[in-house]
């Protein structure tokens, strides 16, 4: 076999990132196969990954995990570059940015179940104010803020017990950080 | 039980401040409540006040003509009007508080009214 011209080397940590953005894709799936009554109401149970690989491997490998997934899942579910993919990226971003403020707070009071809320509410107000800007420019939008602030509390409480409890079940193999 | 033992005493904290959110945004966002009134002017006086409650029809004599309202559970619309262009048949149904469509050439008007007043916009 020739030896190809320009060989990337693939570090443990790469594959790692691979197999979680991989988990975290597959849960995107089943997450768009859940019917949902309003448009933007989901799960979000990819979340659990990236809050499961924020405390376990650090932000930056959260971040990888989170834009990989967001990639990924819209190719997969055909929504690449459409308004979907868009606020997505946008609620993706937030929450990843508020999660890395957040995960600063001390964690003997503070455990995944307050970052999952923090993060699904980051998420949402990300994905409203864009759909305001952009997509609905007409204030009406807003209307349908306390639906999805309600969804969010509710899905972030189980998505982050669901990770806390994934974190608690299996110790960390690698070196965490 | 096992679920609870996941929370940490902050994380309680969170849910409260969440839902006092949730909470917050449904005065904040659905302002005026529901609908529960439709007001009927002609010549910029009250000409009638329906209950949303009830299917109804109401005919409004106006300068060109009359101006024919329904009423349905939760909503009304003008359903016609002599004017010209025929802006206030076009809105369409109205359903939230404060909304309003206009027959300026007839001088009707049909607004949606809540329990509490909406204001259509504030200047300082």
């Amino acid at each position: 076999m020739t030896r190809s011209a320009t060989e990337l080397a693939i570090t443990a940590e790469d594959r790692r990132v691979a197999w979680l953005a991989t988990a975290a894709v597959g849960l995107s799936l089943v997450d768009a196969a859940i019917p949902s009554p309003l448009p933007g109401v989901k799960p979000g149970l990819a979340n659990i990954v990236t809050l499961v690989v924020l405390l376990r491997y650090g932000w930056a490998t959260a971040v990888w995990v989170s834009v990989l997934r967001v990639l990924a899942g819209s190719l997969l579910l055909g929504y690449f570059l459409a308004p979907g993919f868009f606020l997505s990226l946008t609620g993706t971003t937030l929450s990843l940015l508020t999660l890395g403020l957040a995960r600063h707070l001390p964690a003997r009071w503070f455990g995944p179940v307050s970052l999952s809320i923090l993060a699904a509410f980051a998420h949402i107000g990300g994905q409203l104010l864009l759909a305001r800007a952009w997509l609905i420019p007409h204030d009406g939008v807003f209307l349908l803020t306390p639906v999805f602030a309600g969804a969010a509390l509710v899905f972030g409480t189980i998505n982050g017990l669901i990770a806390a409890k994934l974190l608690a079940d299996t110790p960390a193999t690698d070196s965490p950080r | 039980m096992r679920w609870l033992a996941l929370l940490r005493p902050g994380d309680w904290l969170t849910l409260a401040a969440g839902a006092a959110l949730v909470g917050a945004s449904v005065p904040m966002f659905w302002q005026g409540g529901l609908a529960d009134r439709a007001i009927v002017r002609q010549e910029g006086r009250v000409f009638a006040e329906l209950d949303l409650r009830a299917r109804k029809q109401l005919e409004v004599p106006g300068p060109l003509g009359i101006t024919l309202i329904a009423v349905e559970p939760g909503r009304a619309r003008v359903v016609s009007d002599p004017g010209p262009r025929q802006y206030c048949v076009r809105q369409g149904w109205l359903m939230r508080p404060g909304e309003i469509a206009i027959c300026a050439p007839n001088r009707v008007s049909l607004q949606i009214a809540g329990r509490t007043k909406v204001y259509d916009s504030i200047s300082y």
